[in-house]
């Protein structure tokens, strides 16, 4: 902190702002507002999921025993584990670790990939037994219709989650490459401490879409089960 | 006389935004505030006239009854290319990107905003999504109306409705993004003694303003993203068959739509409470109410989306809510007009061009704000939905108030963005035109729209063909009104005389630097020691 005070002009202030602080709190106050229209965004499809959730609630639990729930679980322990990485990330450029800095962003980058590889075997899965609206889908038995209805907000509530993964990942890449080179300091490190903000938002949304879609009337025995 | 003025005027030589670099670079990478509101406003501008032309053709073919001079599908699309263009690329960014972008910073003596290239990042993302809703016009347009209704538009419709949703998606996260700015910078960077209750009502309307962008504009983005999904996929989420239902969409769309109307009303009141301070020379009337009714006008419009389905199957008791807490929204709005009144009470009024933009702007919006008033009620709004009475309402609200706010805005902030002074005599005369042109073009529609005249029709019955004509007229000489600013403004910039630091003197921030401002906005940061619209004691001073 005594550093900071002493630097009349640190190089990683920029020109419009007069303080280091004032430069660090608008970053961090800028992602909270951005993800507050993050939830917005979501909400719109949680909103669509509660309102066919109440409206059709058997066949939505017909559907949710076609969803691996095996693959879906191990999935959020990848997640969590991702939002601990990245938590240790944030406290290595803390405490000025580059080693673990880097480290630690390397396994958020690689338990990311995890997720999505994971990801990429259930919707495949979903495609092999037509699941997936708009490619051949097919349902047999009374429920069809409306079983339909829950892939569709399945593929749009994963797929816009997974896509905020991508978009992590793809900055994360940009992250390791200037941690590598020494670029953050205990004093300077807003990037790290934002983007985790942003990744345990995206972490937050699938504990919150895990339950929705993989748990919630499982136990109601549609005899649908496999 | 340019003996006197010459040292009290600055001279051109010295550097300022607009000389201090040149070239295309210079301004296409540039992340200076004041040079990227002045790329907003060449854009919005020329978006601006382009709605205008689908505004042109629609009101030459409502000249006759017979539906004679497009196909009714071409004019299906004349209607939603005006109101796509008017309403996502013109209003919603008009005042906020332009002015606020200008004078956000400025007014809290920042040398700029939060995330200067997030700001030219927005600039780049509106003018891609202004480009893809331009490309699906080129390829056949649009036909569904601005609003996108379902099952037409997921399932009915053969124009181009995922390429005009792109445009408008990809449009929406430009406005996200210039509202997290504003947020970002009035709480964080505040010249040191300028407290919230300091700041001007200008941008205390662009922070509730900002609110509602960061978080209504999500919403659209996402009802954009289901739309197209159920259009590419059919994923049923508005198809009944499935089980889907084509009312939600228009919940989660007038979600956004709803309180976008305050995001093109409410910077057009923070510009109105500057010019009518500054023109009648007093402190503002009701300072803390009007800061607090954009507040309220913000949390309000979040509320009441469910008035424009009183007849899409909504349940009478929910029309019932949404009518009740529509017309509390008529609150904060005429507390903020009562206090202007008040504030002219016993003021030095004179009547500079945009203070004649204000009083148009009070008198047309109070008009727009009361038809509102018979739309939000159950009854009247089963007889008048979906008629002329609704188009022209809204009209008054979005061009009697907010493009009225930003002529005026942009007549008053003129010479602080280049230096110049327009043509007084020209300006008021064109403020003149174009509030005669506005009453002629829409007070008729609320006699049509009460007779039941139908919007979005190109063929009417014969007897509504004279009040037609009015309207019709009343458009061209509209459009002279809005040629005329163009003209003389592009004069001025070569010339117009020099403005001076405070041509009007004015209280605020923006003021106390050169015109145009120097890059950095200020030579040093400036301290705030007195409340704000100080007229009284600073007459008092120069005495």
């Amino acid at each position: 902190m005594s550093d900071m005070h002493s630097a009349a002009q640190p190089s990683h202030l920029t020109h419009h702002f007069d303080t280091v602080e004032q430069q660090r709190d608008s970053a961090s106050l800028g992602m909270w507002v951005f993800l507050a229209q993050e939830v917005m965004f979501f909400g719109g499809m949680f909103l669509a999921y509660l309102i066919y959730r109440s409206s059709y609630p058997s066949a939505f639990a017909e559907g949710s025993h076609h969803l691996d729930v095996v693959l879906g679980g191990i999935n959020t322990a990848i997640l969590i584990g991702s939002s601990l990485t990245m938590a240790l990330a944030v406290y290595g450029a803390q405490t000025g670790r580059r080693g673990m800095l880097v480290l630690c962003l390397l396994a958020t980058m690689a338990l990311g990939l995890a997720f999505l590889g994971i990801k990429a075997v259930e919707y495949h899965h979903k495609y092999v037994d037509k699941l997936i609206p708009g490619m051949a889908f097919s349902y047999p038995g009374p429920n069809g219709n409306h079983v339909q209805l829950f892939f569709g907000l399945y593929f749009a509530m994963t797929g816009m989650h997974a896509l905020h993964m991508v978009i992590g990942i793809a900055l994360l890449v940009w992250l390791i490459n200037d941690a590598r080179k020494g670029r953050f300091t205990p004093e300077y490190h807003s990037h790290i401490e934002i983007f985790g903000l942003y990744w345990h938002f995206v972490d937050i949304v699938w504990i919150f879409l895990f339950p929705l879609l993989y748990l919630i009337g499982r136990h109601a025995g549609t005899g649908g089960a496999h | 006389m340019s003996t006197l003025t010459a040292p009290t005027v600055p001279v051109e030589t010295q550097e300022h935004y607009l000389n201090s670099n040149y070239g295309i670079r210079s301004w296409l990478l540039t992340v200076d505030h004041k040079r990227i509101a002045l790329l907003y406003l060449a854009s919005i501008t020329l978006f601006f006239f382009l709605g205008g032309f689908f505004a042109v053709l629609i009101r030459l073919e409502l000249l006759t009854p017979q539906g004679d001079m497009v196909q009714s599908e071409t004019y299906n699309k004349l209607f939603t290319m005006h109101g796509i263009i008017m309403i996502i690329f013109f209003l919603i960014p008009a005042i906020p990107a332009v002015l606020g972008n200008f004078l956000v910073p400025m007014m809290v003596g920042a040398k700029d905003l939060a995330f200067p290239r997030i700001n030219l990042l927005s600039w780049y993302i509106y003018i891609l999504g202004g480009l893809i809703s331009l490309g699906s016009i080129v390829v056949g347009g649009v036909d569904t109306g601005w609003t996108f209704y379902t099952p037409y538009s997921s399932t009915y419709s053969n124009s181009y409705v995922i390429a005009a949703g792109l445009g408008i998606f990809v449009a929406g996260f430009s406005s996200i993004l210039t509202g997290l700015n504003f947020i970002v910078t009035i709480h964080k960077m505040r010249a040191p003694g300028l407290t919230w209750f300091r700041l001007p009502l200008f941008i205390w309307a662009h922070y509730a303003t900002a609110l509602i962008q960061i978080l209504a504009t999500p919403v659209l983005a996402i009802t954009i993203v289901l739309l197209a999904l159920e259009r590419g996929f059919h994923i049923g989420i508005f198809d009944p068959n499935l089980g889907g239902d084509p009312v939600l969409f228009q919940h989660l769309f007038w979600f956004y739509s709803h309180p976008a109307v305050y995001i093109m009303i409410l910077p057009g009141m923070g510009i109105i409470s500057e010019l009518i301070s500054c023109f009648s020379r007093k402190y503002v009337f009701g300072y803390h109410f009007i800061a607090f009714s954009s507040l309220g006008i913000a949390v309000l419009g979040f509320l009441v989306w469910g008035h424009h389905l009183f007849v899409s199957g909504q349940s009478a008791y929910a029309g019932l809510i949404f009518s009740v807490l529509s017309f509390l929204v008529a609150i904060p709005s005429a507390i903020k007009v009562f206090n202007w009144t008040a504030t002219l009470y016993k003021g030095s009024i004179s009547y500079q061009a945009p203070m004649l933009y204000a009083f148009g702007f009070i008198g047309l919006f109070a008009i727009g704000g009361l038809t509102g008033l018979f739309l939000a009620a159950l009854g009247l709004d089963v007889h008048l939905h979906d008629t002329y009475f609704v188009v022209a309402h809204f009209h008054y609200i979005m061009v009697g108030g907010t493009v009225m706010a930003y002529l005026g805005g942009m007549h008053f902030w003129w010479p602080k963005m280049t230096g110049r002074m327009y043509p007084e005599g020209w300006a008021r005369f064109s403020a003149l035109v174009v509030f005669i042109g506005f009453n002629l073009t829409f007070l008729p529609q609320f006699i049509l729209g009460y007779l039941g005249m139908p919007r979005r029709y190109h063929a009417y019955p014969p007897e509504f063909q004279v009040l037609n004509v009015m309207s019709t007229a009343g458009a061209s000489i509209l459009g002279v009104g809005y040629l005329l600013p163009m003209i003389y403004f592009l004069w001025s910039l070569k010339y117009g005389p020099l403005a001076g630091p405070n041509p009007w003197g004015a209280t605020g921030l923006e003021w106390r630097t050169a015109s145009p401002p120097p890059t950095a906005n200020f030579k040093e940061v400036p301290i705030v020691t007195e409340e704000p619209y100080e007229y009284s004691i600073r007459e008092i001073k120069v005495v």
